[in-house]
């Protein structure tokens, strides 16, 4: 178990361009559907837990370790997620302190630019999907979305709206 | 990026005197305590406003170098001003005081939370946090093809991807080992992105 989530982790924070929410959908095909280690629930229960708490996003990673394997499982996990990408960033960064900006650099990082934003929207479809089971959720992600695309509202506050809307309808309508 | 360490060398020794390992790692255990719903912000604000060890600029350059590269953007510059400042120990440090507090009370959260899930109220609390957070993502997305010069190529490529990924489901790896390639190639021959 611990291997795999070495290699699962590795493979996935390696691939995460944008961040976190670029890998959820692959996580989730994994840890899902393939391991059929948690239900889907659970894991958009862990999701929100990790949106919801600080630090970085990508902390959803130690937090599946945690699940599958313990404290072990989180420390591999988290060791997975922050060691090679680190080293690869140590290694860019040092690089193209001396490479400065050719062609092929401007490319590159144009082209990822669509990359990422595609990733992440896919990323927010198929969590959608995953939270929105009546009319109620479908709102809170369309309201979510809105606020966080036209104010500069600390989402913190979003989430805790969303949060208290919940316990709302359900003492209103148990 | 050649402007790096040039830049750093020409900044005042005073400043460069002053961050130890202790202050990168307590610089970035403050970033990654208050970052609730995303560090990023409070990058800027801890690195550019309070410590100040570069200007807009120069971390402007660091934090597209971060985007680029697969992992958080956050731990990226991490690395990289770690990295900067005092090498391989200063990213460790760096990269430690982002993680250890935010990772100890999100255990402690899901903690919690398997000893109350059996609440209707908590459970109630979370479906609508969950959906919240879908929303969260989805406007990033939105808000970051708002903020950009749109082309034909960044939409037709965000659609593939969205579609591929989102809609197909396409196994992730696969879809990035044939994507990365073409968005690379559409990039190189789009005069639009050259030029900048």
């Amino acid at each position: 178990m611990l291997l795999h989530i070495a290699i699962l982790i590795t493979a996935l924070s390696l691939l995460a361009f944008g961040g976190a929410n670029a890998i959820i959908p692959e996580l989730h095909r994994q840890v899902v559907d393939v391991m059929g280690a948690m239900s889907d629930t659970e894991f958009t229960n862990l999701f929100a837990l990790a949106q919801t708490a600080p630090g970085p996003n990508v902390m959803i990673l130690s937090l599946v370790g945690w699940r599958l394997a313990g404290v072990a499982g989180l420390a591999v996990a988290t060791a997975a997620t922050v060691i090679p990408t680190s080293i690869l960033a140590l290694a860019a960064g040092r690089f193209l302190s001396r490479a400065g900006g050719s062609r092929a650099l401007h490319a590159v990082r144009a082209g990822l630019v669509p990359l990422a934003i595609g990733l992440i929207l896919a990323s927010g479809f198929i969590l959608a999907r995953a939270a929105d089971h009546d009319g109620l959720t479908v709102t809170i992600t369309g309201v979510a979305a809105l606020f966080l695309l036209f104010s500069r509202i600390n989402p913190i506050w979003l989430m805790a709206a969303a949060a208290s809307a919940g316990i709302a309808v359900r003492v209103i309508s148990p | 990026m050649s402007e790096l360490p040039a830049g750093h060398a020409a900044q005042s020794e005073h400043t460069e005197a002053r961050i130890t390992h202790g202050t990168l790692f307590l610089a970035f255990l403050k970033m990654g305590l208050l970052g609730f719903g995303g560090v990023a912000p409070w990058v800027r604000q801890v690195i550019v406003e309070e410590r100040r060890w570069m200007d807009d600029r120069e971390f402007a350059s660091l934090l597209g170098l971060s985007q680029v590269l697969p992992g958080a953007n956050t731990i990226n510059t991490a690395v990289l001003l770690g990295d900067r400042f005092h090498g391989i120990s200063g990213a460790a440090a760096a990269v430690f005081g982002l993680m250890a507090m935010p990772l100890a009370i999100a255990v402690a959260i899901v903690e919690v939370y398997g000893a109350v899930s059996q609440n209707p109220y908590v459970v109630a609390a979370i479906a609508g946090a969950g959906a919240a957070a879908a929303g969260l993502v989805i406007g990033t997305g939105l808000k970051i093809a708002r903020n950009l010069k749109r082309s034909p190529r960044i939409i037709l490529m965000t659609l593939v991807t969205f579609i591929a990924v989102g809609i197909l489901r396409l196994p992730l790896i696969g879809v990035l080992i044939c994507l990365i390639p073409l968005t690379i190639a559409a990039a190189w021959f789009d005069p639009r992105s050259s030029a900048r």
